[in-house]
């Protein structure tokens, strides 16, 4: 097995697009290349994350219409739908195909255009990954399932509706930095919580989760172009390498788990990655966790093992997630700010350490030269999960 | 043969140098035709200020505009006429028609609600009397876009209506997607498509006095009164800088709920 590198980095802008997705994944992907300075060069396979384009955008097939796109024949080509794990997911096909010696450099290109089809629509075709007969048939969306697990954790740990909205002021304040944020608006707890107008301001959308305890339904792509580690220096910026990379699953009802509050697959997933890495949680300096819903963002801190159970809501408390704390979460502003274009999410995460790593984040860089990086993309209501730990240098 | 350039003897109709641009005779004629285009008006209890605490701590003072702010309003509407996204265009040309109808006393029983924050205009409704009893609700434009400002200005329209202006009832059409799921899904109102909307268009739907009020602690909010400081900083509205708030408008998440 070759150790990986990522060699090069794109995004487009967050939030609406005015464009097609395919154009928007070019965008990303022709950034990416760029930053590599791959120049001639191209790559042998192209890995595709997206979640929702056959039914959202009328397209399917979408890594074979990028690379003829990009004119990048004869590239092998194939598109990964693994729900909002998409885009780890592709990443992690992307390493297979570097690692195993079967491709030297791999583009993976991350791509959702949720907002072609109305909000209604979104939460619906979000929601088809929820259980078929368990859950969806009732009416189960993806809210209602955080609603559900963020009343009974709140109950269970002392979690308190100040300790959500401190996650949403906090990856708002990130997201207000990052000029690439869906959402550059900072909130505060007045505004949001405790003020007089509040309640008009962030109105419930499942009990007890708010407006503002939701992520956007987000347009985004985002691009990494993978190569053995031993040929890093060919390219031009500094290398990351991808030192540890695991998944797990779950049940896909999530009352069918013997505790709904564990997040056992975010666990396992962490624990393999870290292993493969050779790290420990205190190793590393900066993490984008999948903060879909402001309750998770805490509760994946401590599956990750990062705060001991129950406690991720009290180093929040402590500015201890905040840039500048001990381990700055979602710097980049999370899914919460930053966006949630769902397919993409796990490459935009990649993307977003890799800026971090290299120390060009700009006003939303984390102090003290941080060297790792670990990210969780949760797929499904965590049923299906892939962690990744990313070191600079090679 | 060289004449004089004025003949002091004949007196010209206009002494443009004295400022006078109409015969005495022109005035009258001009004075009778004003009167008959200028409808007759309801008396319009004033809307009493209000301040809003928004998600991002700032404070939106809610107030009713005067005529002469509407140079003003034109001048920062303009622009957006040629913005296509979420119906701006629509909206602001139709936005700016009413507001100068208003102002040139074309339009009967009109008045216009501004939200402002820090000086700036952050947004826009306006309306008017169809009777004392029935409202017709015009338009709501946001430029501060992200903050629900455009459901608090709207909120403020319909307090207006039913508790200042007491009305029973309001007449609404939406113009936009937005517009559909922020009135008539989310209060929501009731059809009234016998009703044909003076906007023209899509049917009309309506809010009651029942509705309202059933809506009201959810989507209705605000403190009064309001601090004179406030008040004083709210006036003359000043312009959002152009290029972010058409970037904003560009860029910015509609509403989602």
């Amino acid at each position: 097995m070759r150790d990986v590198a990522i060699v090069g980095i794109g995004s487009t802008q967050f939030g609406r697009a005015q464009w097609s997705l395919l154009k928007m994944m070019c965008e990303a992907s022709h950034e990416a290349l760029a930053d590599a300075g791959a120049g001639d060069r191209r790559p042998d396979a192209v890995y595709v994350a997206n979640m929702g384009a056959p039914r959202n955008n009328k397209m399917a097939g979408l890594a074979s219409a990028l690379v003829d796109r990009l004119n990048l024949y004869p590239a092998g080509a194939e598109t990964i739908e693994n729900g909002p794990a998409s885009g780890a997911s592709a990443v992690k096909h992307g390493l297979h195909a570097v690692a195993s010696g079967m491709c030297d450099l791999v583009l993976v290109c991350g791509g959702e255009r949720m907002q072609e089809v109305n909000n209604f629509e979104a939460t619906e075709f979000v929601s088809y990954l929820s259980h078929r007969y368990a859950e969806y048939v009732y009416g189960v969306t993806l809210p209602a399932l955080a609603g559900l697990f963020a009343r009974l954790y709140m109950e269970r740990h002392g979690v308190r509706p100040e300790h959500l909205a401190m996650v949403a002021i906090k990856n708002h304040a990130n997201g207000a930095k990052n000029p690439r944020a869906h959402l550059r608006i900072p909130v505060t707890m007045e505004g949001i919580l405790t003020g007089p107008d509040a309640h008009n301001n962030n109105p419930w959308i499942a009990d007890p989760l708010r407006f503002f305890d939701c992520c956007p339904v987000s347009d985004g792509a985002s691009a990494v172009l993978l190569a053995p580690a031993a040929m890093a220096k060919e390219f031009k910026p500094t290398p990351v390498r991808i030192a540890g990379m695991g998944q797990a699953t779950d049940t896909h009802a999530v009352h069918e788990r013997p505790d709904p509050t564990e997040l056992t697959a975010v666990r396992l997933a962490s624990e393999q990655a870290l292993r493969m890495a050779g790290l420990k949680p205190k190793d590393i300096h900066v993490a984008e966790l999948h903060d879909a819903f402001t309750i998770l963002e805490i509760a994946e801190s401590e599956e990750a093992g990062f705060f001991p159970k129950g406690q991720g809501h009290k180093a929040l408390e402590r500015g201890e997630t905040k840039i500048g704390g001990r381990l700055p979460i979602n710097p980049s502003g999370g899914l919460k700010a930053r966006g949630h274009p769902v397919g993409n999410t796990g490459v935009s995460q990649i993307v977003e350490l890799v800026r971090q790593l290299r120390g060009e984040a700009g006003d939303y860089q984390v102090p003290n030269d941080p060297r790792n990086g670990f990210a969780v993309n949760f797929g499904g209501f965590g049923n299906n999960v892939l962690a990744t730990v990313l070191t600079r240098g090679v | 043969m060289n004449r004089p350039l004025s003949r002091p003897d004949r007196r010209a109709p206009y002494d443009w140098d004295a400022g006078e641009y109409l015969s005495p005779e022109e005035e009258r004629m001009i004075d009778e035709l004003e009167a008959m285009l200028r409808p007759p008006a309801l008396p319009m209890a004033p809307y009493p200020a209000k301040a809003i605490l928004l998600a991002s701590g700032e404070t939106m003072v809610v107030r009713q505009a005067a005529v002469d702010e509407v140079d003003k309003m034109l001048e920062i509407i303009q622009p957006l006429t040629w913005v296509g996204r979420d119906f701006y265009d629509i909206v602001s040309a139709r936005l700016f028609a009413e507001l100068l109808g208003w102002k040139t006393h074309r339009v009967r029983d009109e008045y216009c609600l501004v939200g402002v924050i820090d000086g700036v205009l952050a947004g826009i409704v306006n309306g008017r009397l169809f009777d004392e009893k029935h409202g017709i609700s015009y338009h709501t434009l946001t430029l501060k876009r992200g903050l629900r400002v455009g459901a608090h200005l709207f909120a403020a329209k319909m307090e207006h209506h039913i508790e200042y202006l007491g009305q029973d009832e309001v007449w609404i059409v939406a113009e936009s997607p937005i517009g559909h799921r922020r009135w008539m899904i989310e209060y929501p109102l009731d059809k009234k498509f016998e009703v044909q909307h003076e906007l023209g268009g899509a049917p009309a739907w309506v809010l009651t006095k029942e509705t309202y009020h059933k809506a009201k602690s959810r989507l209705v909010t605000g403190s009064r009164p309001v601090s004179a400081e406030s008040l004083a900083q709210s006036s003359p509205i000043r312009e959002p800088d152009l290029r972010a708030m058409l970037v904003q408008i560009e860029n910015t998440l509609e509403a989602r709920i």
